[in-house]
């Protein structure tokens, strides 16, 4: 072989006919296999620390997705504007939104609904269903009254109970006709519109077109007898818009917060207050940082576990396998070949129970999502890693019985009669 | 190879070589107190001697096989295989020449209890560079040659002693070794097994195979055609 200590062999020996890695394989595979009952205690650690954490990791994923999903429903679409008022309180403000402000939104990109609503004074005079005056009646609380632009329900993702809401055909014309709320129309006594019913607002009376329900962003609006927004202009005297409500499509929180003041105004852009929700990624990764560092400490500690595990064992077999280890030196192996199988051997004891146990997690994750009726989310990297990370433990645990095996003499091995 | 010869083409330096050769090869071994185990020696073993060392135990009977047999280097001397001085080669090279030129019998057999009896044959050829393809065959050839073709796909567990030992010698010759080291290869084996080992040594030799015998029973080393006893690490030759 070397020309430097003259040792040649009889004849130069083809490479593949050598001890390659398909008989390295082999005798690792025959190594592990012969004794399966000890495997399946070998890889019970692995197992265990690779489930738990894909179980931990994928858990995490699940509910941060839950969690996510549940602010996409309400608070990630939904983008207020108001115009700023001058100091803290009261001061007069510092823009006007426009009685156009539903088109003029409608034309950005990301905003899917868009409407306006003024506050309506409506002065001293009381609202009723029927327009007699009843002094023996208890006083009550009044509904508010709200002028809004035909698009406001879908913005605010109001439902309507029964009827319909206004349109801007409504609006164009200053129809007398109002929505209400859930909770005033049971204060009214309005239950059903079948039969045009109307409440009185003073002496003037409005028919009762639709009953609405369900608006998660502006719960007040259930108390409010909505007018279509010309008929408030037209009959109460309202000179301004309140607000701008818009319902976003996910994501296009800052496009729209920087876009939405100058579209209203384009003089006047800064005197604008625009609420836009955090981006969802950033409430995601808030959500997900937390839970995962706390789950990843607890696989990480199992693994060490089930690291030692396969240390532990393999040193063991490497002790009880001294006898076959001096046999195939005897039989020419060197030192490299047995270390190498005994390295192999535990990394494939490793992949394996990393492969289970990537299996296992995965469907405990299933089934706590079924149970639970959440949406499994489970990164296919993360668990194709996590089965992979069997192998790497497997490979650092087999490192010192490898070398182990590597050193020992076969003299000393051969002479135990075994 | 006979082609070779005639034509005066024969590169093989055999001929001139003994198979093993110990030029005043020893082994000592550090003390306190230094023991010397086996003392100067000089030891020629020819293509196709069948020799027997007999020795009482501690008499250094091990240290020789373990030199002989490429396990141990010796403190002073030189040992060559087949011309090739083998004291200063690397640990890895003299792997690799024990793979290939030593075949080993031991008397505790050494099979691998969890591999059938082709798989441990097998063994020995994953190591000696013996072709891929050619491996199976041989291994089977040279379970056929020691009468246990019917035993192929057994445990050795559930064998007897003596089919041990005869398994033993097929993985001991299935890589064509230059010579057979066998260590009190009947030791524990009965007398009928004892002498079905014998036999088959016998018939190997009969085919041209260079066979070392280390033991201390004199009905096994009378078998041999030469006899070498070593008492306190000298050797007599008998």
């Amino acid at each position: 072989m070397s020309a430097a200590t003259g040792v040649r062999t009889r004849a130069e020996v083809h490479a593949r006919d050598r001890f390659g890695v398909r008989d390295l394989v082999a005798e690792a595979a025959a190594g592990i296999g012969t004794r399966p009952g000890r495997l399946l205690l070998t890889i019970l650690g692995t197992v265990l620390g690779i489930c738990s954490l894909v179980v931990t990791i994928g858990m995490a994923q699940t509910a941060a997705g839950q969690i996510a999903r549940q602010f996409d429903a309400v608070a990630a679409t939904q983008v207020v504007i108001q115009p700023r008022t001058q100091g803290w309180g009261e001061g007069p403000a510092l823009a006007t939104i426009p009685w156009d402000a539903e088109e003029r939104m409608l034309r950005l990109n990301g905003i899917e609904h868009a409407g306006a609503i003024a506050d309506v004074s409506i002065g001293e005079v009381s609202i009723s269903a029927v327009s007699v005056r009843d002094p023996s009646a208890v006083a009550t609380v009044q509904p508010i009254v709200i002028g809004a632009t035909g698009g406001l329900l879908d913005a605010v993702r109001g439902t309507v109970t029964t009827g319909r809401f206004f349109d801007s055909g409504h609006d164009a014309r200053a129809d007398r006709v109002v929505v209400l709320g859930a909770r005033a129309a049971a204060r009214l006594g309005v239950h059903r519109v079948d039969r045009q019913p109307s409440i009185f607002i003073g002496e003037r009376p409005y028919a009762v077109i639709g009953i609405i329900d369900g608006v998660a962003r502006r719960g007040d609006l259930l108390d409010a007898v909505i007018l279509p927004l010309g008929t408030a202009r037209a009959d109460f005297g309202v000179d301004r818009l309140a607000q701008v409500h818009a319902r976003i499509a996910v994501g296009a929180g800052p496009l729209v917060a920087e876009q939405a003041p100058v579209a209203l105004d384009p003089r006047t852009p800064d005197g604008f207050e625009v609420q836009v929700p955090p981006t969802s990624s950033l409430v995601r990764e808030r959500v997900q940082g937390d839970v995962n560092a706390i789950f990843l400490a607890l696989g990480a500690v199992a693994l060490l576990v089930g690291g030692l595990g396969i240390a532990n064992v393999t040193l063991l077999s490497v002790m009880e396998r001294t006898g076959e280890i001096g046999l195939r030196r005897a039989l020419g192996a060197t030192r490299r070949q047995i270390g190498a199988q005994f390295l192999l051997e535990s990394v494939v004891i490793g992949l394996l129970g990393g492969l289970i146990g990537a299996a296992l997690g995965v469907g405990a994750v299933v089934a706590v999502s079924v149970l639970r009726e959440w949406t499994p989310i489970v990164s296919t990297p993360m668990v194709i890693g996590s089965a992979l990370l069997g192998g790497v433990i497997g490979l650092l645990a087999g490192v010192y019985p490898a070398l182990k095996a590597a050193t020992i003499e076969p003299i000393a091995a051969l002479r135990s009669t075994a | 190879m006979s082609l070779l010869a005639d034509l005066g083409l024969e590169q093989e330096p055999a001929p001139t070589h003994p198979v093993l050769e110990l030029r005043g090869a020893a082994r000592t071994f550090p003390g306190p107190p230094e023991v010397q185990a086996l003392k100067p020696t000089d030891l020629r073993i020819e293509r196709g001697d069948y020799v027997s060392i007999v020795g009482p135990s501690g008499s250094g009977k091990s240290t020789l096989l373990h030199l002989l047999g490429l396990l141990d280097r010796p403190t002073a001397g030189e040992y060559l295989v087949d011309g090739i001085p083998t004291v200063a080669a690397s640990e890895d090279e003299r792997a690799v020449l024990r793979g290939e030129s030593i075949g080993f019998v031991f008397q505790a057999f050494h099979l691998l209890d969890r591999r059938t009896v082709l798989d441990n044959v097998l063994l020995a050829t994953l190591y000696s560079g013996v072709p891929r393809h050619e491996r199976r065959e041989r291994a089977l050839a040279a379970l056929d040659r020691v009468g246990l073709s019917h035993r192929v796909d057994f445990h050795p567990g559930v064998l007897s002693g003596g089919e041990r030992q005869r398994v033993a010698v097929a993985r001991a010759v299935v890589a064509d070794p230059r010579v057979l080291l066998a260590d009190e290869p009947t030791g524990n084996l009965d007398t009928v097994s004892s002498a079905a080992v014998l036999e088959l040594f016998d018939e190997l030799h009969g085919e041209g195979l260079t066979l070392v015998v280390i033991t201390h029973d004199m009905s096994v080393a009378d078998r041999a055609q030469r006899r070498v006893r070593i008492t306190d690490g000298t050797l007599v030759e008998l």
